[in-house]
């Protein structure tokens, strides 16, 4: 695919990363800190940097998040009204006695509450950690628990529907704050967020929090075993916020867009930290995707730095270029994509439709920021995740027998996509998993569990995953937590849970189904099954579809081997077989 | 189609993406994706599902008109000339 050159030389000159050459070699992260004010009394809060220091600035009455319902209505609010907003929150907490450290947990869609609660979360020094609010109960609960939640913000609508049934199960959730959405009486044990908040004061002082104090508690998945909870600290801010600068283009007069949504890590280090460190005003959209509404979002709110992610693009080709160009879309500068690898097609229609490409970058859960993208001053190889951002080395490295790693230099060479750590925004562990943790580590190095190459350029480009997680529409699931769900199903006997690749999603949750002996395949207990999964766990993680097998293949311990579901579903080379010891029988 | 007809295909349609809901109990004016927690890879499914039951071509920017009960009914039958 041919490469898209950066020639417009006035864009050209506005690029925050103008020489990537001279920046990757000077950088470093002490003087990025530098960019950023740290709390009066010395310390550093996420918090403070994203809102209250630009009140310091004279910025307080910028736009800082324009909000559109899915109703049509609009809301504004400014950097000086945030910033009050979320002292309140800080107080309600505070006064329930809500401490420094504690987890609170997010569930909400993209409303103006949950800004703010995360904001006075921080500001509150406890530790915010999101849901999405598209999981079931299943994932919830799973996730509160390990987290020791200690307080829930969510609404009524939500909380009834998802949370009731088991919060007796949480001896640890003391709180739980309701944004009111329905007309129903107040839950029994609940507090009403608006009245309390309507109660607080608009002043607070921060938490004195340092660097290396715990702000959030993201969650991923694994191939095995339960969620894993990566911690992250205040600290990280600085490099959500020099990330935000190099690799999405922020400058403080940009109208800013990610469309990820804020249960997950994008939504919160760049739907939430990054464009408000750097001072942008971004455009926070409740409503679901829709090609047509987001045409309409990007014209009328003359967006100019839009993040999105592969799906989401694909769905709007799927559209087709003619609806696009119905819009007057030249307000863009800048676009970037991530969740799963961009499509060399998805970029060259992205650069015919919108007369500039998508940017792909790549990062983690784990690293909590941006590690490697493509820059608006340097040209793009579509299909490429870019070069590694100033402040991280990034190789690829292959793992030896004894459990070390080898750094292979070749171009071209296919291996692990492994990272120096060191930077401020990597996860700081596993909350209460630290084998697992030490586990991503050898040799000096972070190793990330993607496969990729490096090209005689420098430029990165992604593989495949070297274990069996799934990645749907950008969102990481573990075939585990799906298989769990389906093994609670009295029928089923034995499930091996994989992605099979799909032109949208880029993969899909496929579950292969044994049955107990007493129960017989036929296409209503699929439907049964369907149904029961996407109960417990809601339409993100849930299978798409579920195949019958009267024998799923199994290693002499009795692991499934997910690995061969996949090559045989597809069509590929079965590989080693040594260790199967009971095969698939259809 | 008649209306019933396409409610009928349409109810059988969504109870293959989400078959742990009866349609004939969710509220027909309702937004199906809140009222099922039904997704947006949810949505093109069930459209391309509606598309290769009834030959109806449905454009991207149609999509929005299927979200509910009520409307995909409508939709449904005045396209099928019905």
């Amino acid at each position: 695919m041919e490469i898209i050159h950066k020639q417009d030389p006035a864009l050209l000159a506005l690029a925050n990363l103008r020489d990537y050459d001279a920046v990757y070699g000077s950088f470093s992260w002490d003087a990025a800190r530098a960019e950023l004010d740290g709390l009066p009394g010395g310390g550093l809060n996420i918090a403070f940097e994203a809102v209250d220091r630009h009140l310091a600035h004279g910025k307080g009455d910028k736009v800082a998040i324009r909000w559109l319902g899915k109703d049509g209505s609009r809301q504004d609010l400014t950097y000086g009204q945030l910033a009050a907003a979320s002292n309140r929150f800080a107080n309600v907490l505070k006064s329930l006695g809500v401490a420094r450290g504690e987890a609170v947990f997010g569930l909400m869609g993209r409303r103006p509450e949950l800004y703010q609660a995360m904001l006075g979360i921080l500001k509150n020094g406890s530790v915010f950690s999101p849901l999405f609010s598209a999981f079931g109960p299943e994932p919830l609960k799973a996730r509160m628990t390990i987290g020791s939640a200690k307080a829930l913000v969510t609404t009524d609508a939500l909380y009834n529907r998802k949370v009731a049934a088991w919060r007796g199960e949480l001896p640890e959730l003391d709180h739980v704050l309701l944004v009111r959405t329905t007309d129903k009486p107040l839950p029994e044990g609940c507090v009403d967020l608006a009245a309390a908040m309507a109660e607080a004061s608009e002043d607070f002082a921060i938490a004195e929090t340092g660097p290396e104090d715990r702000a959030l508690l993201h969650f991923t998945s694994g191939t095995t075993g339960k969620p894993k909870g990566a911690i992250h600290v205040h600290g990280a801010v600085v490099a959500h916020h020099v990330t935000g600068r190099y690799a999405l283009d922020l400058h403080p007069d940009d109208i800013y867009w990610c469309t990820a949504d804020p249960g997950w890590v994008t939504g919160t280090s760049y739907g939430i930290i990054a464009p408000l460190t750097n001072g942008t005003t971004m455009i926070v959209d409740e409503a679901e995707f829709d090609a047509e509404r987001w045409y309409q979002t990007l014209q009328d709110e003359k967006v100019t730095v839009w993040y999105s992610a592969p799906t989401a693009i694909r769905m709007l080709m799927r559209a087709g270029k003619e609806v696009a160009d119905t819009y007057d879309l030249a307000s863009l500068r800048f676009l970037a994509s991530v969740g799963e690898p961009l499509n060399p097609e998805a970029v060259v229609w992205s650069d015919e439709t919108f007369g500039k490409p998508f940017h792909d970058n790549w990062w983690q859960t784990e690293t909590g920021g941006i590690m490697i993208a493509n820059y608006a001053a340097m040209d793009v190889k579509p299909g490429s995740m870019g070069r590694p951002l100033p402040g991280i080395e990034a190789g690829i490295v292959e793992r030896k027998p004894d459990g070390g790693v080898t750094e292979i230099t070749r171009p071209m060479a296919l291996g692990e996509l492994a990272l120096r750590p060191g930077w401020p925004s990597m996860m700081r562990g596993y909350l209460h998993e630290e084998e697992r943790y030490k586990k991503c580590f050898a040799d000096g190095w972070y190793l990330s569990g993607d496969l990729a190459m490096r090209d005689s350029d420098g430029y990165f480009w992604f593989v495949g995953r070297a274990d069996d997680v799934i990645k749907s529409a950008g969102h990481l699931i573990g075939p585990f937590e799906v298989e769990s769900a389906l093994m609670e199903h009295p029928a089923v006997a034995e499930v091996g849970v994989i992605g099979i690749p799909d032109e949208t999603a880029g993969e899909v949750v496929k579950a292969f189904v044994g049955l107990k002996p007493k129960f017989e395949s036929s296409e209503a207990l699929r439907k049964e099954l369907l149904g029961h999964a996407r109960k417990r766990l809601g339409p993100a993680v849930a299978p798409r579809d579920i195949a019958f097998r009267t024998n799923l293949p199994k290693t002499r311990s009795g692991k499934i081997m997910r690995r061969l579901l996949k090559a045989r579903e597809l069509g590929l080379p079965e590989g080693d077989l040594s260790t199967l010891e009971s095969d698939e029988k259809k | 189609m008649t209306p019933d007809e396409a409610r009928a295909v349409f109810f059988e349609e969504l109870g293959n993406i989400a078959p742990e809901w009866d349609p004939a109990e969710i509220d027909p004016g309702e937004d199906i994706r809140e009222a099922m927690d039904i997704d947006s890879m949810d949505v093109l499914n069930l459209v391309i599902a509606l598309h290769k039951r009834t030959g109806i071509d449905i454009p991207e920017s149609d999509y929005a008109k299927l979200i509910t009960i009520d409307g995909a009914v409508a939709y449904l039958s005045a396209k099928s000339g019905g």
